[in-house]
Parts: C-alpha cells; sequence; structure tokens
C-alpha cells in the first residue's frame, strides 16, 4: 500500500484527498449517504401514505404551526453556510477561523434540536403521543429520524474540535472535517425536503 | 422476582427439547473451554482471530458461522418435516411449529446465506482482484462482530425468553403485540437491525474494495465475473437493505415504544410492512443468488478450462437482473388488492427477468460447450445447478402468470419454488464455491470422493424433498401449517418429502465429516493452482500470505492468471519487492459487537438501563477508535523476500 | 396475423388438452387446482396450463442441451474429444438467445394481462350475490347483506351465479381461499378487497387459510356449499326463520382467540362489516364497498 500511498501524492489535490486511504474514505462516505437518502426515501413513502390516517388524532394542519419551524429552517440553512465556510477557511489552512465556523455550526444545530424538541412537547402536550394514529407515528418518526441525525452530527462536529485540537489540521483530521461537511449538507437536503413535503403541503392542504 | 423468571423462562423454552438443547450447548461450549485451556489457545484465539483484521481470516470466520447456521436452520427444518411425516402427527404443536418455522428462514437467509456470501467475498475478491486487503480492513471486522454478535442474540431466544414465532418475513399485524406478547418477534427484529447496519457497511466496503483497488490494469471489462456479481451485489446491499432496517424499526417503534404503525387500530396500516418488506426482499433475493452466479460463472470456466462464453453478455445480465429486482417487489402479494393495473405491470417485470437469467443460463452452457469438463465437487455442484435452477425459474415465471399466482401463492407451490431456487442456486453455488475455493482458504484440499457421496445425498435428497411440495400446492396444501387431515392426498407426498429431506441432512452430514476427515489427512495443494485457475488468486501460494501479493501483479487481460501462465511469467521479481503496510489487529470490533449485543439485550426486554449501558459503550468505542491514529504493521521487504523464498516464489 | 393467432390458440388448446389429460390421468381428484368446478378456477387453469407448456418446452431444451454438453465435453481419460477453447462469444447466438426468451415472454404477457383484467371485475350482464367475509382468530364469519344472514365456517352459494366476496379480517391477514372455484385473495384489517368467484356444479368444496396468523391457523378451514338457485333461496329463508340473532355482544365472542364450530345466524349488526368493534374505519382502501 505504501508505493500506492506515495504515487498518490500531490501538492495541489485539496488535503483530505492527499491520502489513497483518505479518498476511499469519502468515496466509502458518498456510498453511506446513498444508503441514508434510500432511508429517508421511504420514511417519506411511509409519511406520504400516513398522512391522511389520522384516526381520532390531528390533522397536518392542525398539528402544524409555520412559525417555529420558519425559525428551524433557517437555523439550519444557515448551519450549512457557515459549514461550508469552515470548510473553505480549512482549505486556506486556517485553523481558528475553521474552528469558529465550526462552532458556529455546531450551535445552530443544537439550537435546531433544542427547538424541535420544544415543539415536539409541545405537541405531544396539545394533541397526545403517536400511540393515537398512524399519522402522528410517521410525523414524529421521520422528522425525528432527521433530527437525530442532527444531534448526532452536532457530537460529530464536538469530536472534530476535539481532535482539531489535539492533532491540528493533518490530512487525517481534514477527511473527517470534509465528510462532516458532506453529511450535514445532506440533512440540510433532507430537511428541505421535509419543510416542503410534511410542513408547507400539510400546512396548505 | 418470579416475574422476571416468568419472563425469562417462559413455558417456550422449558419444553424439553428447548431444554435438551441447551444441555448440549453447554456441553459443548464446557468442552470448547477445556480443550482452548488445557491446550493454551486463548491468546492464539485473541491474537490470530477475534482482533484479526485480515479478511481471510475474517471470511473463514464468516464460513464457520455459516455452517453453524446451516445446522441450526437444517436441524429446524428437519423438525417441521418429521412433524409433517404423517397426518395428524403430534410430534410439534401449533406455537412449536410456528417457532421452528420462523427460525428455520430466518437463520437460513440472514445467518446461513448471508454470512456465507460474505465468506466467499471475504476470501476471494480481494485475491482476485489483486488487492491487498478490502478498503476498510476495521469496518470489515466490525461488520464481521456485528453478525456474529447478531447470530448469537437471535439463537438466545430459545434459551432464555421464547423464540419468534410470525414467521421469517414477520407480517404485521401478527407482530402487534397484543396479538404477540412475550419478546422473541424482539429477538428477530432487533438482532436482524444489528446484523442489517453490518450488512450495509459490509456493502460499501465490497463496492469501494472493488472499484478503487483493482490490480494496476484491470478494468471493470476485465475483472472476473465473481467480481463483477460482488460489485453489483454490493450495490444492491447499500439500496435495499434501509428499506428492510426501516420496516423493522418502525415494527420495533409500534412494540416497544407504543407508536402506531402497522396497528389495526389508530389508523395503522398493516400493509405498508408488506411493502417495506419486499421493496427489500426482492432485492435480497437477487443479494444471494447474483453471487451464485459469480462463483458459477468461475467455476464453469476453471473446469471447462475454456474462457467464459459471452463476457459482456454476462456482465450485462448482472446489471440488468439488478436493476430489474427493484421493480418486481409485488408479485410477492398479488392477491393483496393492488388492482389489475399494478398486478399486470408486476407480472410482466417479473417475467422480464426470466431473459438476463435465461441468457446466463446458456452462457454457462455455451461456456462447457468445446471445453474440456472435470467432474470435481465443485464442478458437479455447478452441473446440478443448472437443471434445478432451470426448473425453479420456469416454476417462478409460473408464479408470475397473475391469475396462476392466485392459486400458488402462498401454498406448497411456492414453497418448493423458492427452496428449488434458493436451495438450487444459492446453496448449490455456495457449496461450490466452498470446494473451489477451500484449497485457497487452507492450503489443503477438501477430499473429492466424500464430497461426492456427500453431494449425491443432497441433491437426490433436495429433489425427493421438493418436487413432491410441487404437488402439494396443487393439491391445495398452505405454506405453515402444522397439522393436516387425512383424506386429503397429502399424506404421501409430505411422506416422501420428510424421506428427502433427511437424505440432504445425511448429505450436510457426510459434508462435516468429509471437512474434519480432509483436516486430518492433509492433501496439501503445495502450488497455491489446484486447479489450473484462471484468475489471480491462483497466482499466489495456498494459504495466501498475510500481505496477500508480494508484488501487485499487472492485469492486460481477463482471466489474468491464464494468460500470464501461458506466457511463462511465473514467480516473483525480487527487486520489485517493497515493503507492505497491513493495518494492526485490533480488538474494538468485537467489543463493539459485544456493546451493541448487550443494547440489543435490554432492548428485547426493554431493560432500558442495560440497553443505555451497551450504547454508552458503542458511543465511546466510537469515539476512542476514531480519535486514534491509525496503526499499521509493516512487512519490509525483507521479510516479504524471505517468506516468498521459503514458498520458492521467486523468480530465478 | 389473425390466421397464425387462430392456428396458436387451437395449438394451445390442444397442447392443453393433452396436458390436461396426462395430467388427469395421472392425478386424482385430490389435486383440488387441477380440477376447477367453476369458471374462475377453469380460466386460471387454463393459463396455468399454457405456461405450463411454454415452460415445458423450456425446460426441456435446456435440460437436452445441457445434457448433449455435459456428455460431448466431458473430460475423457485418454484425452481424446473435442475441445474448441477459443470459442467464446458469438454475437448472432447471444442475440438468438435473447430474443426467443423474449418471445416467450411476450407470448405469456398478453394472456396474463388480459386474464387479470378480466377477473377483476363482474362479467358483463349478470348479477351477483354479495357475501361479506371476515376472518378471525381462528374461524370465519360469512354475511350476506341482501339476505340479512349470517353464517360461521361455511358458506352457500347458489351455483352459476357470481358471488362477490367482499374480504376484510378483525384479525392478523389471511387469505380466503377455494382452490375448486379460484385463486385466493387476501382478507386484511382495515381494507375490503373484493373477488370474485362462481361454482359452475353444485357440491362441497372446502376453502382455507392460506396465510399464516397465529396458533390456530391450521384450523382455519370452512366449507362452500354450491346449492341450485332454488335451494339456495330456501336455505336462507329457513336460517332466517329457525336461527338465532348474531348479536354484539355475539360478534365479540367471536374475537376471542380460538376456533369455533359452525354456526347460523338470522340477523346481524349492521356495524359487523366493515366497520368493527376494533374500532378501525376503513381508510385508503382501493376498493370501495358498497
Amino acid at each position: 500500500m505504501i508505493e500506492a500511498k506515495q504515487s498518490r501524492v500531490q501538492g495541489q489535490m485539496p488535503l483530505e484527498f492527499r491520502d489513497e486511504q483518505d479518498t476511499l474514505a469519502i468515496l466509502g462516505f458518498w456510498f453511506f449517504l446513498g444508503s441514508d437518502v434510500v432511508l429517508f426515501s421511504c420514511l417519506f413513502a411511509v409519511y406520504a401514505v400516513f398522512q391522511s390516517r389520522v384516526a381520532a388524532g390531528p390533522t397536518p394542519s392542525q398539528l402544524i404551526s409555520l412559525g417555529p419551524v420558519l425559525v428551524e429552517t433557517v437555523a439550519l440553512l444557515t448551519s450549512s453556510f457557515t459549514c461550508g465556510l469552515a470548510i473553505a477557511a480549512m482549505r486556506r489552512g486556517r485553523l481558528r477561523s475553521l474552528m469558529a465556523w465550526l462552532i458556529v455550526t455546531m450551535l445552530l444545530g443544537a439550537g435546531f434540536v433544542g427547538m424541535e424538541i420544544h415543539e415536539f412537547a409541545a405537541d405531544v402536550a396539545a394533541f397526545g403521543t403517536w400511540h393515537q394514529s398512524g399519522f402522528l407515528s410517521a410525523f414524529f418518526t421521520l422528522i425525528g429520524t432527521h433530527g437525530g441525525h442532527v444531534s448526532f452530527g452536532v457530537l460529530w462536529a464536538a469530536a472534530l474540535l476535539l481532535l482539531l485540537l489535539r492533532q491540528g489540521l493533518t490530512p487525517r483530521v481534514a477527511r473527517k472535517l470534509y465528510t462532516f461537511s458532506l453529511y450535514w449538507h445532506f440533512l440540510d437536503i433532507v430537511w428541505v425536503f421535509i419543510f416542503t413535503v410534511v410542513y408547507l403541503t400539510g400546512k396548505i392542504t | 422476582m418470579t416475574n422476571l423468571m416468568a419472563q425469562l423462562f417462559p413455558p417456550s423454552v422449558l419444553r424439553p427439547m428447548e431444554l435438551g438443547a441447551d444441555v448440549s450447548i453447554v456441553f459443548a461450549a464446557a468442552a470448547l473451554l477445556l480443550i482452548l485451556t488445557r491446550r493454551h489457545l486463548w491468546g492464539w484465539l485473541w491474537r490470530e482471530w477475534i482482533t484479526t483484521v485480515d479478511h481471510k481470516k475474517i471470511g473463514i470466520m464468516y464460513l464457520i458461522a455459516a455452517m453453524l447456521g446451516l445446522f441450526r436452520g437444517g436441524v429446524d427444518a428437519l423438525l417441521l418435516r418429521t412433524q409433517l411425516a404423517l397426518p395428524q402427527n403430534t410430534f410439534l404443536g401449533a406455537e412449536h411449529y410456528n417457532e421452528i418455522f420462523t427460525t428455520h428462514g430466518t437463520i437460513m437467509v440472514f445467518f446461513m446465506a448471508m454470512p456465507f456470501i460474505f465468506a466467499l467475498f471475504n476470501i476471494a475478491i480481494p485475491l482476485m482482484i489483486g488487492a491487498r486487503d478490502v478498503a476498510f480492513p476495521r469496518l470489515n471486522a466490525i461488520s464481521f462482530w456485528l453478525f456474529a454478535f447478531a447470530f448469537l442474540l437471535f439463537n438466545m431466544s430459545f434459551v432464555v425468553g421464547g423464540s419468534p414465532n410470525a414467521g421469517w418475513t414477520a407480517y404485521a399485524p401478527l407482530t402487534e403485540l397484543r396479538f404477540n406478547p412475550g419478546v422473541g418477534e424482539n429477538y428477530y427484529l432487533i438482532a436482524l437491525q444489528i446484523s442489517g447496519i453490518g450488512t450495509i457497511a459490509t456493502g460499501v466496503n465490497f463496492l469501494v474494495t472493488i472499484l478503487r483497488l483493482r490490480a494496476p490494469g484491470m478494468a471493470l471489462m476485465k475483472m472476473p465475473l465473481f467480481a463483477w456479481s460482488a460489485l453489483i451485489t454490493s450495490s444492491l446491499i447499500i439500496f435495499a437493505f434501509p428499506a428492510l432496517t426501516v420496516a423493522l424499526a418502525l415494527t420495533v417503534l409500534d412494540r416497544l415504544f407504543g407508536a402506531s404503525f402497522f396497528t389495526i387500530g389508530h389508523a395503522g396500516m398493516p400493509m405498508m410492512y408488506v411493502n417495506l418488506f419486499w421493496i427489500w426482499g426482492h432485492p435480497e433475493v437477487y443479494i444471494l443468488v447474483l453471487p451464485a452466479f459469480g462463483i458459477f460463472s468461475e467455476v464453469v470456466a476453471t473446469f471447462s478450462r475454456k474462457a467464459l462464453f459471452g463476457y459482456s453478455a454476462m456482465v450485462g445480465s448482472l446489471l440488468a437482473i439488478s436493476l430489474l429486482s427493484y421493480g418486481v417487489w409485488v408479485h410477492h402479494f398479488f392477491t393483496m388488492g393492488a388492482g389489475a393495473v399494478v398486478n399486470a405491470f408486476f407480472g410482466v417485470s417479473t417475467m422480464l427477468i426470466a431473459i438476463p437469467t435465461g441468457v446466463k443460463v446458456f452462457n454457462w452452457i455455451f461456456t462447457m460447450w468445446g471445453g474440456r469438463i472435470r467432474m470435481t465437487c465443485a464442478m458437479l455442484w455447478q452441473l446440478a445447478f443448472i437443471p434445478t435452477f432451470v426448473v425453479g425459474g420456469a416454476t417462478g415465471v409460473l408464479l408470475a402468470v397473475v391469475p396462476g399466482d392466485y392459486q400458488f401463492h402462498n401454498s406448497y407451490f411456492l414453497v418448493a419454488h423458492f427452496h428449488n431456487v434458493l436451495i438450487g442456486g444459492v446453496v448449490f453455488g455456495l457449496f461450490s464455491g466452498l470446494y473451489y475455493w477451500w484449497p485457497k482458504m487452507f492450503g489443503y484440499m477438501l477430499n473429492e470422493r466424500q464430497g461426492k457421496w456427500a453431494f449425491w445425498f443432497f441433491l437426490i435428497g433436495f429433489w425427493v424433498t421438493f418436487f413432491p411440495q410441487y404437488l402439494l400446492g396443487l393439491e391445495g396444501m398452505t405454506r405453515r401449517i402444522y397439522i393436516y387431515p387425512r383424506g386429503l392426498g397429502w399424506s404421501l407426498p409430505n411422506l416422501v418429502s420428510t424421506l428427502g429431506a433427511y437424505a440432504m441432512g445425511i448429505g450436510f452430514v457426510i459434508l462435516v465429516y468429509s471437512i474434519v476427515y480432509s483436516m486430518r489427512h492433509r492433501e496439501l495443494d503445495l502450488t497455491g493452482d489446484p486447479w489450473d485457475g484462471r484468475t489471480l488468486e491462483w497466482s499466489i501460494p495456498s494459504p495466501a500470505p498475510e500481505y496477500n501479493f508480494a508484488v501487485l501483479p499487472k492485469v492486460s487481460s481477463r482471466d489474468a492468471w491464464w494468460a500470464t501462465k501461458h506466457a511463462g511469467a511465473r514467480g516473483v521479481a525480487v527487486d520489485e519487492i517493497g515493503p507492505v503496510a497491513v493495518p494492526r489487529n485490533t480488538g474494538a470490533p468485537f467489543m463493539l459487537g459485544l456493546c451493541f449485543f448487550v443494547a440489543g439485550f435490554g432492548a428485547v426486554f426493554s431493560w432500558w438501563p442495560i440497553a443505555v449501558a451497551g450504547l454508552a459503550g458503542i458511543l465511546s468505542l466510537l469515539v476512542a477508535g476514531w480519535l486514534r491514529e491509525p496503526d499499521d504493521h509493516l512487512f519490509s521487504a525483507d521479510e516479504i523476500r524471505r517468506s516468498e523464498a521459503a514458498l520458492g516464489r521467486l523468480k530465478a | 396475423m389473425h390466421v397464425c393467432r387462430g392456428i396458436c390458440r387451437r395449438l394451445v388448446r390442444w397442447l392443453s388438452i393433452a396436458a390436461t389429460g396426462v395430467l388427469a390421468a395421472g392425478c386424482g381428484r385430490q389435486y383440488v387446482v387441477l380440477h376447477p368446478a367453476g369458471p374462475v378456477a377453469a380460466s386460471e387453469l387454463h393459463l396455468i396450463e399454457t405456461a405450463s407448456i411454454a415452460m415445458g418446452v423450456v425446460i426441456l431444451f435446456v435440460l437436452g442441451l445441457f445434457a448433449v454438453t455435459v456428455v460431448r465435453f466431458r473430460e475423457r481419460r485418454d484425452g481424446s474429444g473435442p475441445y474448441a477453447p477459443a470459442w467464446n462469444g458469438s454475437r448472432r447466438l447471444e442475440a438468438l438467445l435473447f430474443a426467443v426468451p423474449l418471445l416467450i415472454v411476450a407470448f405469456l404477457a398478453v394472456p396474463t394481462v388480459s386474464q387479470t383484467f378480466a377477473l377483476d371485475r363482474l362479467p358483463p350482464g349478470r348479477h351477483d350475490l354479495v357475501v361479506d367475509v371476515t376472518s378471525f382468530d381462528y374461524k370465519w364469519l360469512f354475511l350476506y347483506p341482501r339476505q340479512r344472514i349470517a353464517t360461521v365456517n361455511y358458506v352457500d352459494i347458489p351455483v352459476h351465479t357470481p358471488v362477490l366476496f367482499e374480504l376484510t379480517a378483525d384479525s392478523p391477514m389471511n387469505t380466503f381461499w377455494v382452490p375448486q372455484l379460484g385463486g385466493m385473495e387476501y382478507a386484511m384489517p382495515g381494507r375490503v378487497l373484493p373477488l370474485y368467484l362462481e361454482a359452475g356444479r353444485s357440491g362441497a368444496y372446502a376453502g382455507r387459510s392460506a396465510n399464516f396468523s397465529g396458533v390456530g391457523f391450521a384450523h382455519m378451514v370452512f366449507t362452500v356449499h354450491a346449492l341450485s338457485p332454488g335451494r339456495f333461496g330456501r336455505w336462507a329463508a329457513a336460517v332466517r326463520r329457525i336461527s338465532p340473532p348474531l348479536t354484539m355482544a355475539g360478534y365479540r365472542g367471536l374475537l376471542a382467540a380460538g376456533e369455533a364450530p359452525r354456526a347460523s345466524f338470522s340477523s346481524y349488526p349492521p356495524e359487523a362489516f366493515p366497520r368493527t368493534s376494533h374500532g378501525f374505519t376503513l381508510q385508503g382502501g382501493m376498493y370501495e364497498s358498497r
């Protein structure tokens, strides 16, 4: 593997792609994301089927209030932008700026999750648990799965900060930051779909 | 306390048969522990196997697990057939029978066929494509230990808590808590979830391995067919398994957390489970059979001494089958009222799969045409496969004819069909691969004479078991019934079928005996190329050294090793040997699997403190592994030179 | 084109008559799928036979080719025999091997699609009897909405009359299968699925569930009696006159897991079908019950 590694080292490649093993990891991570797309697709399909199955529970338009969701959306979209800034800083080798943007990203993500939990608690207080209907089960599961992913991402960002402090900006850390950014943007895209399919459609119909 | 005991030991785990199994497990485990301790093998076990990240050893561990799965699933099958041998038989009660057919199906699919396939992927794929290892060796070990502990967790069910009993498909709402209290289904749901995570990781691993780690010069269209089948299987895994993950997860949410997805009340929709299950389930059929197709493509070329006929058509048909496999899932439930338009679409799409499959069958036959067919055990399984699979495929087309399926669905005709393709296709293929790659795994051959006995018992037993089941289907016998009355004409075919099953059992016993015999009377393979092979794994010693290739081979054509041999270019040039880094062993994957096991066990019984402890263990191991710098062991060029010289591999 | 289709159809008919003859001679009446007692089962059998013949031809051809190949090209001890390792591809042959299966699939797809549509609806110009079927753990309830009577584990129908079975479940899923009258359909909770069957001659036909539903699944059997229309009318009138009514309490009794003996009821509560005591209502079903 040594000779392969050496032949791959090219000065002009971004840091995260310089090591053979790291390029493999990035490719593997793309495939993992592909798998996650299928997971979310299934949950969206379940939601689409269960949307009208409200039984005695609330309908989508009764459940959904767009105000807080808009704030959540802005927070998450902004965090995607700051995550992009973090990667831009990484490419220019600016460690402090990278860490600052990573912290901002993390805080926005944590804020998003906090607001979502608050929303869920308010929903349960107002309408009862998901036991009531297929719709509520599908609603909480789809959005909760996304929220769980975001929470995991926040922990991941925290671990990345730790790693940056301990090891500095090595190719391997750069690769981990890069895969984190892929993950984070992916969650953003999923949220756009959730916002459209669940919240906008649910409020309109 | 009594409550706890009742939960851990419900009557279903205290039946004589279960207790007997427990006792024999205890004895076997005690014997194993004794041997390991007496011979001071614990350190060896830990260093050489449990902590290994070497794909070849991981492959062997998968193989051992698969054989255990085959044993357990096979014993289940014999118990089922014994109950059905006679009308009004009272050997097994309804509950017992339901548990056994559930574990039979689940184990055969998830804990026999899947690990067997991963065993052969692990053993053969990196060697075939000229790679030093898989892309992510540690992840590979994690996949294995997740699978192994999931297998253990699933098998725990008959020792504590009770077995699952809703069939391997676990259709809702039969799995709904009020129809199915107890923890049996939780075992099913959580064990499959854990092994599913490992499976998706394996898919990613092999996809990246095959796409990126091929030897220099090995273009995709110069890859061996088995590598192609692994590539396509891996992509099927990545894009199909999440559907199973969702189906199982939502059922867990229903059962453990009070959600209302697949429940009868609260506007739940049981049919959604069926859809999700088969959106995964049909691609899964091809996840199982495409690797077998790949094995047959290697075996038929090698033992016919002839290149594979119609290589590009073979690749194209693999791709076509994998794409079509996503568009046929409704054929598992034509009779669930999807309507004529949907049924007609899925009926025709199912029939279309017969076309690329037919292309493959003809190409295998034409590979033999003009060749010199050597009747080795590996080849015999291939030769048995073609007619068996053709019949199974043809009955599959009958099932795709929608109005016909209305009469066949869930009858023994269906049971006969899917055993016909799964045994005739998958199991025959895996046995063929087992005989083919055995010398590469262990450095000695499997006894051919005993292998032929095993083969004939198994093959004849197979037909005696399953042909009568087609007739039973036409007689209106439905699957999963534990008892039937006299006078329906079902008695004789059932008896014959049971006798056939015992013959298959004898075949399995002979196979195991033959493995043990061959271990003791080693007929060594000193050439590394006992079959006069065509692909790169035969260019290196048997068993392969830890670093696989002293020098990465340069490939210029298909059947690269065949071309090299016939150009007279064997051997390793000393001056090309350089140092090789291989990842160091690590106990983390094993510990991770253990933590998943603990978390899973806690979840099965809803003992949340235990589950949370397991999850905490998982997270801390992940973080610890992630913070650590990668740690490679370096084989120096000298070391490799010495070991290659000892094997007589250096060019003069 | 027409001539060709005619010849094809006649050929298929002869072959299927021959095949039926062979099968019937070899097989007794226990082969219920091969002994249809009504037009639905007969048309399904016809299609099964057509497909079986097509597949039989394929199997014979492949096995023949396979046998010849293996015998001809087996390795002989003396090393004699033909050997042509260079032959590893032929575009023409491969195109042929692609085209022929395609034709076979097309040949099967056409009747499959047309029959799938035909069996899904009431034959034109005919009136049907409606029977509402509910599966329980582990028994079958049959309701006759026009006659206002109910039965358990047996169902009487008039011959030569299409019967629309509307299937649902108040239990895990089952399938409703009477092989001699035709194929099966699922009885699912929360949904009503239609199934048309018709008896062509009077007699008693065994039915059972084909989808595993729990411990009592093997005992989910019932009998269909096909009676002459006159006898059917007299039977229904007698049930209405003599049998006790099915009350809501009685219905809830059926919900308890366990088997039940055959029974008849002179009336049933209107809520019994399709809304049942588990409180589900039909939502999103693809079939609108009357």
